[in-house]
């Protein structure tokens, strides 16, 4: 006799005791709702109807059922398997009687609103909001559609062009300032950047304001100013000395 | 006491009758003693009075309008004998299809609640978690507070809508459970005798 191979006939289910092993296990039958009394019921029957008492299949048997039943008390009582393992027998007893019987008694109270449910099914009554007030509509003053039209031209006009110019700068090299400023430096003692580069753009300035600190940090020159945007006076190396005490004397005076 | 004036005296809270019938044909839910007589401007003690005349008049079998006390409050419904077309004019949503699992909850939620979550599943022994947001959806139970201790669980009590559905006036029109006593009592000597039988 193979154990997996009872035929059961339950309120729950219908079928191979295996079939319902698997269903079981892949959680698409609530455990809760299987009656395990009607399969030991089942597997007695069977073992009735054989002569020779088939001591395999019991145990076999024995340890499905044992372990439907754990899973079962597993199942309606989930996080308090530890705390009910601490009690003495006699004290869990009790405790599961007490948890059965509330259960029992909000079972009948779920009957209780079923029948319910059954007998007030006759009662209609309005469940949403009442119209309470007819929605009021706003008439609107007499328009005039060629002033709508006027004004959707408006809105229909292309909108004017960004200028992207100054996303393509093209910067001059530095180096062509370097030898500018040294060219005119061989030729003279001294310059004003104003006057070199006046006449120059906005980006060539400072490309050629980038050759004089550049030109300072390789102490090829010295740059002096006055004051803030006093002009830039540049003059070669090492004449600063005697032109400084002659200077400081004009600022003195111009300060004054 | 023979007067013919008496045949066409009204009672004087036939106008106040009137105005209740108003009130309760444009609200959407019942509508208590209070509510209705600040709404009338009356007395309480008139408007119950005047109540008495309205639901004298719209009663089972003499309309197709019924004033009952629900959830509550005093409102419209249907008359039984209305119901079937009722139905064929409208669905009932909220109640349709309830399982086993969610009535057990909702009878949890109405004996015992306002209790959480944790609570619906210690006595049912599953999670609630669909079972509650089931009810919820349903518009049966709702949202009522937290448990005490510090990140409490939320806490459910059934809506008005529930005791409208079920027609109760309120929760405690619920019947009391019959005592099972009885039963707790053969659970239990049948544990103790398991319980004896593997202590020996």
């Amino acid at each position: 006799m193979i154990v997996r191979e009872l035929e059961l006939d339950l309120d729950a289910f219908e079928g191979p005791f295996d079939l319902l092993l698997t269903l079981i296990l892949k959680d698409e039958l609530d455990l809760r709702e299987l009656d395990v009394a009607g399969i030991v019921l089942a597997f007695l029957e069977r073992l009735a109807e054989r002569e020779s008492l088939d001591l395999e299949a019991c145990g076999e048997f024995l340890v499905l059922i044992s372990a439907l039943l754990e899973l079962k008390a597993r199942g309606l009582f989930p996080e308090e398997a530890a705390e009910l393992a601490e009690l003495e027998p006699e004290a869990a007893a009790e405790e599961l009687a007490r948890r059965l019987a509330e259960y029992r008694r909000m079972k009948d109270a779920a009957a209780w609103l079923r029948e319910r449910l059954e007998s007030e099914g006759g009662r209609f009554f309005r469940l949403g909001p009442a119209p309470l007030a007819p929605k009021v509509e706003v008439p609107l003053a007499p328009q005039d559609p060629e002033r709508l039209a006027q004004v959707i031209r408006l809105l229909a006009v292309e909108p004017p062009q960004v200028s992207l110019a100054h996303m393509a700068l093209r910067f001059p090299p530095v180096t062509q300032f370097l030898e500018r400023f040294r060219a005119v430096l061989r030729r003279r003692s001294r310059f004003d950047f104003d006057q070199e580069v006046g006449q120059l753009s906005r980006v060539e300035q400072a490309v050629a304001f980038l050759a004089l600190l550049d030109l300072r940090r390789t102490g090829e020159i010295t740059i002096e100013q006055s004051a803030p945007f006093a002009p830039i006076r540049i003059s070669r190396s090492g004449q600063e000395s005697t032109e400084r005490d002659e200077r400081t004397g004009e600022w003195t005076v111009r300060s004054a | 006491m023979d007067s013919p004036l008496r045949l066409i005296a009204t009672n004087p809270l036939d106008q106040l009758a009137r105005t209740l019938e108003a009130l309760l044909v444009v609200a959407s839910a019942p509508l208590s003693v209070e509510e209705l007589a600040e709404a009338a401007d009356d007395h309480p003690e008139r408007v119950e009075a005047a109540l008495g005349l309205v639901r004298e008049r719209y009663t089972e079998g003499r309309s197709g309008i019924v004033l009952e006390h629900v959830a509550g409050g005093w409102a419209f419904r249907s008359s039984r004998d209305a119901a079937e077309a009722c139905a064929r004019l409208f669905e009932k949503p909220a109640q349709r299809n309830l399982s086993q699992a969610a009535l057990e909850t909702l009878a949890i939620v109405a004996y015992l609640g306002p209790c959480s979550r944790p609570d619906i599943a210690r006595i049912r022994g599953v999670a609630a978690d669909s079972a509650v947001a089931n009810l919820q959806e349903r518009g049966l139970i709702a949202e009522a507070g937290r448990d005490d201790a510090a990140g409490g669980a939320i806490r459910y009590r059934t809506s008005p809508l529930f005791e409208r559905i079920f027609g109760l006036e309120s929760l405690s029109a619920l019947p009391r459970l019959d005592d099972v006593g009885a039963d707790a009592e053969q659970i239990r000597e049948r544990l103790h005798e398991v319980a004896e039988k593997r202590t020996a």
